[in-house]
């Protein structure tokens, strides 16, 4: 009766939007980390040393601030910095794609030095440009070894984009906390319920995710 | 064995694809519904070791399966016990070879905890998100976060990269 209640269609409407609100921040992230990171991914193997400084820099950087004081220092801090006033769902956007080009680019980084120096001196020999043999033979061999990390990075994303809550976008957790407030009257244990279930959600949407990529890997390797 | 891995997997999967700030609100705010209260210290120590654990776990199965055959078949020969396999030649090398996931993993967990902060437990975070809220000094609360994070986490990573260095260099028969 009280579950009845607690998950009508109403409420479940609202908390898969909210799920969908989740899913568009990881989605826009991983669109332009996959982009940028590889283009990162590139330019990291270059053999510049002040390019490669700035490049782990960048790297480092990213790796050891946590990702909810990245939120934090661009959602309070920009606005009180430089006067920008962008919207909390933005704000997780740009942080994960900082985040994002950064692992994306360390990925490729790993999967491009891991191809043979003999593929790179064969194209070359075959009188390809740089870019020719970056496009049509390190790429579709490095496509398989950073598929399986790119993956596990959008289920890290998918995870940590729960912490948009804290700086205030409205997605599944905060629809949640909606909807307990709301029925606190109705159902005393709402609480239990609804972040269980949401538990539940998000266990439902990264576990294949995760099995996909360990099974490329195994089926890759 | 098989169903005692069965449950192994299952905590593992269990806590790898779920947010950690869900499983401390589960925790906090959740489980006093079934009469089950923890403050939230203890809530974030839980939700932390929960996740960690499963990580550990991995970063340990994959050193312990890393671990030659042929290592194990000499120590076998040798005439050792199940145990004494385990203990002399097994877990030293396993651990070397665990050690740059192990570093990491902690790292990840230092990183982790300032999520803590979204269950009232006054660390880091929660401290600064005061001082914006009652002060006004964001510029200088921010700094003073970041600040501190790196004292804590710099030593940490630059420890966790010396152990790899040095780690590459003990791994015996392929």
């Amino acid at each position: 009766m009280e579950l009845d209640y607690l998950f009508q269609a109403s409420h479940l409407e609202r908390l898969m939007w909210g799920l969908w609100a989740t899913a568009k921040i990881a989605f826009i992230s991983v669109f332009f980390s996959a982009i940028l990171g590889t283009v990162l991914g590139v330019i990291m193997t270059s053999k510049n040393i002040v390019v490669k400084a700035l490049c782990r820099l960048y790297l480092e950087a990213i790796r050891i601030i946590p990702i909810l004081v990245l939120l934090f220092v661009f959602y309070f801090g920009f606005a009180t910095w430089f006067n920008w006033q962008f919207s909390a769902m933005w704000v997780c956007v740009v942080v994960f794609v900082l985040w994002g080009t950064a692992e994306m680019g360390d990925l490729v980084r790993a999967a491009i030095t891991s191809i043979d120096q003999h593929q790179r001196d064969s194209a070359y020999a075959l009188g390809l440009t740089h870019v020719q043999a970056l496009a049509y033979v390190i790429f579709p061999q490095s496509l398989k070894r950073v598929t399986p990390g790119a993956i596990n990075l959008f289920t890290r994303m998918v995870k940590t984009s729960s912490l948009a809550v804290l700086i205030g976008v409205v997605e599944v957790i905060k629809v949640g906390q909606q909807i307990i407030e709301n029925s606190l009257l109705t159902v005393p244990s709402a609480s239990l319920w609804i972040y269980g279930f949401i538990f539940i959600l998000y266990f439902l949407i990264c576990y294949p995710l995760s099995r996909l990529a360990a099974h490329l890997e195994k089926v890759w390797e | 064995m098989r169903v005692l891995n069965r449950i192994a997997q299952f905590y593992i999967e269990l806590s790898r694809n779920t947010p950690l700030l869900i499983q401390l609100f589960f925790l906090y705010y959740g489980l006093p519904k079934l009469g089950i209260k923890i403050d939230g210290f203890a809530c974030g120590v839980i939700g932390l070791t929960f996740l960690g654990g499963s990580y550990m776990a991995e970063a340990f199965r994959a050193g312990l399966q890393s671990v030659a055959k042929g290592q194990i078949d000499s120590a076998k020969s040798i005439g050792l016990q199940p145990i004494q396999i385990f203990r002399y030649v097994i877990f030293p090398q396993a651990l070397a070879i665990s050690i740059p996931a192990i570093g990491a993993n902690c790292l990840f967990l230092i990183k982790e905890s300032s999520v803590v902060s979204a269950i009232a437990v006054v660390e880091l975070l929660f401290v600064t998100k005061d001082l914006i809220g009652m002060d006004y000094k964001t510029t200088e609360a921010l700094f003073l976060l970041i600040m501190a994070y790196l004292i804590i986490l710099l030593p940490v990573s630059i420890l966790t990269s010396y152990l790899e260095h040095r780690s590459r260099k003990v791994s015996h028969g392929t």
